[in-house]
């Protein structure tokens, strides 16, 4: 099986290690070979924490730049600074809600134009599936599950070797019972908006 | 029940590196676990913390890492399995211990694990800590993977049994943090107590025993060299003449490439995870069977430079190399995309990397540092110290911690770090060579780790600072782990005492002691004042609990803040305290509700009083 490779970046508390966790259950269920790596080093005290993923046979855990298949930002910014990571065949999903790093509120640097970022990511790779996951998130209840919602239009891009159904599973056997439900509808929600953006 | 626990061989399950080190010592029945937590070993004990609550297993948090490895010492020299686990730099605080433990070996399995960290993730160095194999005369095992660790750490126990000496099993950041599918064997039950059979002619580490000693140890050694040429975690792959040499997940990244190179014909690949002592046959039949060699192995050339002894004995000339300018560096970690490149730049293969995007138009990001969390104790202390010291020239040595992140502008709290501990030994020097104020800073855990010491010397010695003890009553940047000033009982642990860490300081004869609440800003500044202008040693206590911590137990916390239209825009809260709550919507100040803590700090900062808590 070739190789498919993923990142994912957050803002640290974004839940990016719980999707990453999802995934992994997902491809055990589905027998699909998967090794990730994290790097989460002070991930609580507001930093980045990125996460590889890949599916297939590779033995290695991390991916160099410019060799991710498959981009996925839980914060616009995020993105953009992990572009390093894409190549022009990579497709990237981006939450398009910012976190402004405090580095802008004292006035150290400036928060990149949204629009501008877009259309940077969208001419320099092969899509863009952008969107502003944490209204989705709220509307199915529970504003800490971008993390559900982002992966519900990652499986719905077809990218990476896991079907819906599979990682509807993992989400109700491996994540906490009280929000199983928000979760699910935050995947259905990310899936059916990635849908209307295809 | 423990997920580690799960009793059913043959089960696959999604594990983390430092859950299948922890899964492979319950697999050898481990009876005795102890570290000093340190990432990225951390998950490693913060399993078995969690499976000694459950099982028969003993574990501790021991005050530090030496402490730790002599626990465990005692033990195995009492016929009881035991691990020992710390992150790279801990060994070198273990290494009196380890030395010395090599000449009198041990009775039961003893596995020292030492979790290393190339690029520095979360350390102060990246040292290659398999020269401490070298350095002390012990086996050492590396896995390549997830899957490999959990078995190998079964076959450590084993190996240590049978030279009668402990095993060093030496991991990397990306083995302790890759998270792979991997098949449980069977749980082996501990044999919990053992028996101290007196010897101290074997024991008693006076010169005339050690003479005999260091002579057993190299009988071992030996002994330990035989096995590696027959390991199986020392295996050759490929029968083509050009040959690769590699260990830990290099391992991954030459097998990688070799595939996306299409040169698994051309190469012989010798996999080292046995490697120490290195198997001298094995690699000489290799080398004999290779026209030119590369060796890829992250840090420094440990590898390298016995393969290149090893070939020059039997007289070969071929090309070996390793670290080059050309090709591999000492330097931080690798990556497939890296070792590819050097395959064939080496081996002369036609490669072109595959291209990235262009970045040289995108707008430069800012930058998203670490921070003192929001309502963090350790701000408001370094801003009261920073207000009593206003006007007076400083040095502030700190230490390892979260508030480490202090040093970062605008609290500017840390000059001089080296080690856990360094703050209080470099203030000394400090307050003797310079006639700045030297105020130091220290947290709780790294007081009992290693700091302790050098209060005494301060003492002793007559040294004038002021050492700042941040107490928020957890170990927390490595997640909260326990250390002898937490309440346990308040943690619902039964079967712990709690020092003090205010009656050490007395004890040891320091004359000026405070204790702060750092909450509390204008008493804190006053009270830091008074202990700056003394003539000694004085020692403030700064007692908060850790708010990450609170948030986590799901303790009342303060009410959040606002800032209210009394605002002038001074910006003294966001200035002066840095603290990550505030953000600046169209053009004034504001609280995210959600991440304040309610710590009050900017409320009493604040030139008008205009920070008011929120009303449910």
């Amino acid at each position: 099986m070739k190789p498919t490779r993923l990142i994912i970046v957050a803002v640290g508390g974004q839940g990016n290690l719980l999707s990453s966790k999802v995934i992994g259950e997902s491809a055990l269920i589905a027998n699909v070979p998967v090794r990730m790596s994290e790097i989460h080093g002070m991930a609580q005290r507001g930093g980045v924490v990125e996460s590889s993923i890949v599916f297939g046979d590779a033995k290695s855990t991390i991916i160099s730049d410019g060799e991710a298949d498959v981009l996925v930002g839980f914060e616009p910014s995020e993105t953009l600074r992990a572009l390093n990571k894409c190549n022009p065949s990579t497709v990237v999903i981006s939450n398009l809600a910012p976190m402004s790093p405090f580095t802008v509120t004292v006035g150290s640097g400036v928060y990149p134009n949204l629009n501008k970022l877009q259309s940077l990511i969208r001419a320099k790779t092969a899509n863009l599936i952008a969107f502003n996951a944490e209204l989705l998130a709220r509307e199915a209840g529970n504003v800490l599950s971008v993390n559900m919602v982002l992966l519900g239009a990652l499986i719905q891009t077809g990218k990476i070797p896991l079907t819906k159904e599979t990682v509807q599973e993992a989400i109700k056997t491996k994540t906490k019972t009280a929000f199983v439900e928000s979760n699910l509808k935050a995947f259905e929600l990310g899936f059916s908006k990635a849908n209307s953006l295809a | 029940m423990h997920k580690l626990l799960t009793r059913q061989p043959g089960l696959k399950m999604l594990l983390l590196g430092n859950e299948a080190i922890a899964r492979g010592g319950l697999e050898a029945g481990v009876a005795v676990a102890t570290t000093y937590p340190g990432t990225p070993s951390s998950e490693i004990s913060l399993n078995f913390f969690q499976i000694s609550q459950k099982s028969e297993l003993y574990f501790e948090y021991s005050t530090n890492e030496k402490v730790a490895l002599e626990v465990a010492a005692a033990a195995a020299n009492s016929g009881v399995r035991s691990m020992c686990v710390m992150k790279h730099v801990g060994m070198n605080v273990a290494a009196d211990a380890l030395l010395t433990l090599a000449y009198v070996g041990v009775k039961g399995g003893l596995v020292i694990v030492t979790a290393d960290d190339p690029f520095m993730f979360s350390s102060q160095n990246e040292q290659d800590n398999r020269y401490y194999s070298k350095l002390s005369g012990l086996p050492m095992l590396e896995p390549s993977s997830a899957q490999e660790a959990k078995d190998m750490i079964v076959d450590a126990f084993n190996l240590s049994e049978q030279l009668q000496l402990p095993v060093i099993f030496r991991t990397t950041t990306r083995i302790n943090h890759s998270t792979e599918i991997v098949s449980l064997g069977n749980l082996q039950e501990p044999k919990t107590k053992g028996n101290f059979k007196k010897d101290p002619f074997n024991y008693v580490t006076v010169p005339a025993v050690s003479r005999n000693l260091h002579a057993k140890l190299l009988e071992k050694l030996d002994k330990a060299e035989e096995l590696s040429e027959n390991s199986a975690y020392n295996t050759i792959y490929g029968e083509g003449d050009w040959g690769i040499i590699c260990n830990g997940v290099s391992y991954n990244y030459v097998f990688d490439a070799v595939k996306d190179l299409d040169i698994e014909k051309s190469v012989r690949i010798l996999r080292i995870g046995f490697s120490h002592p290195l198997p001298r046959v094995l690699i000489q039949d290799f080398l004999k069977a290779c026209q030119k060699v590369l060796i890829v192995e992250e840090g420094e050339p440990f590898m390298e430079e016995t393969v290149k002894a090893f070939a020059q004995e039997e007289g070969l000339t071929i090309s070996i190399k390793g670290k080059d300018e050309h090709l591999f560096s000492r330097l931080y970690e690798y990556n497939p995309a890296l070792v590819r490149k050097c395959l064939a730049t080496y081996f002369g293969v036609d490669y072109t990397p595959g291209s990235g995007v262009d970045l040289s138009d995108i707008p430069e990001i800012p930058q998203r540092p670490p921070s003192l969390c929001a309502g963090c104790s350790h701000r408001a202390t370094f801003y009261a110290v920073q207000k009593a010291a206003k006007g007076m020239e400083t040095i502030c040595p700190t230490d390892i911690g979260c508030y480490t992140l202090g040093f970062m502008p605008p609290l500017s709290s840390g000059d001089f770090l080296i080690c856990m501990g360094s703050s209080v030994g470099t203030s000394c020097g400090f307050s003797k060579a310079t006639d700045k104020k030297v105020i130091s800073f220290i947290g709780d855990s790294t007081f009992f780790h290693t700091g302790i010491p050098g209060l005494i010397n301060a003492v002793f010695n007559n040294h004038n600072f002021t050492l700042v003890v941040l107490d928020n009553g957890i170990t927390a940047m490595t997640g909260h782990q326990p250390n002898p000033g937490v309440d346990m009982k308040a943690l619902n642990f039964e079967g712990y005492a709690r020092v003090s860490i205010e009656d050490i300081v007395k004890a040891v004869g320091v004359k000026h002691v405070s204790v702060i609440r750092p909450y509390r800003v204008k008493k804190s500044i006053e009270t830091i004042k008074e202990a700056l202008m003394y003539k000694g040693v004085s020692v403030i206590i700064s007692q908060e609990p850790c708010t990450l911590f609170t948030k986590a137990l799901k303790k009342p916390r303060g009410k959040p803040f606002f800032v209210s239209e009394k605002c002038k825009g001074h910006r003294d809260c966001i200035n002066d305290l840095a603290c990550p709550a505030f953000f600046i919507k169209k053009n004034r100040v504001n609280i995210d509700p959600v991440l304040c803590s309610g710590c009050s700090v900017c409320a009493q900062v604040c030139p008008e009083h205009a920070i008011l808590p929120l009303k449910n």
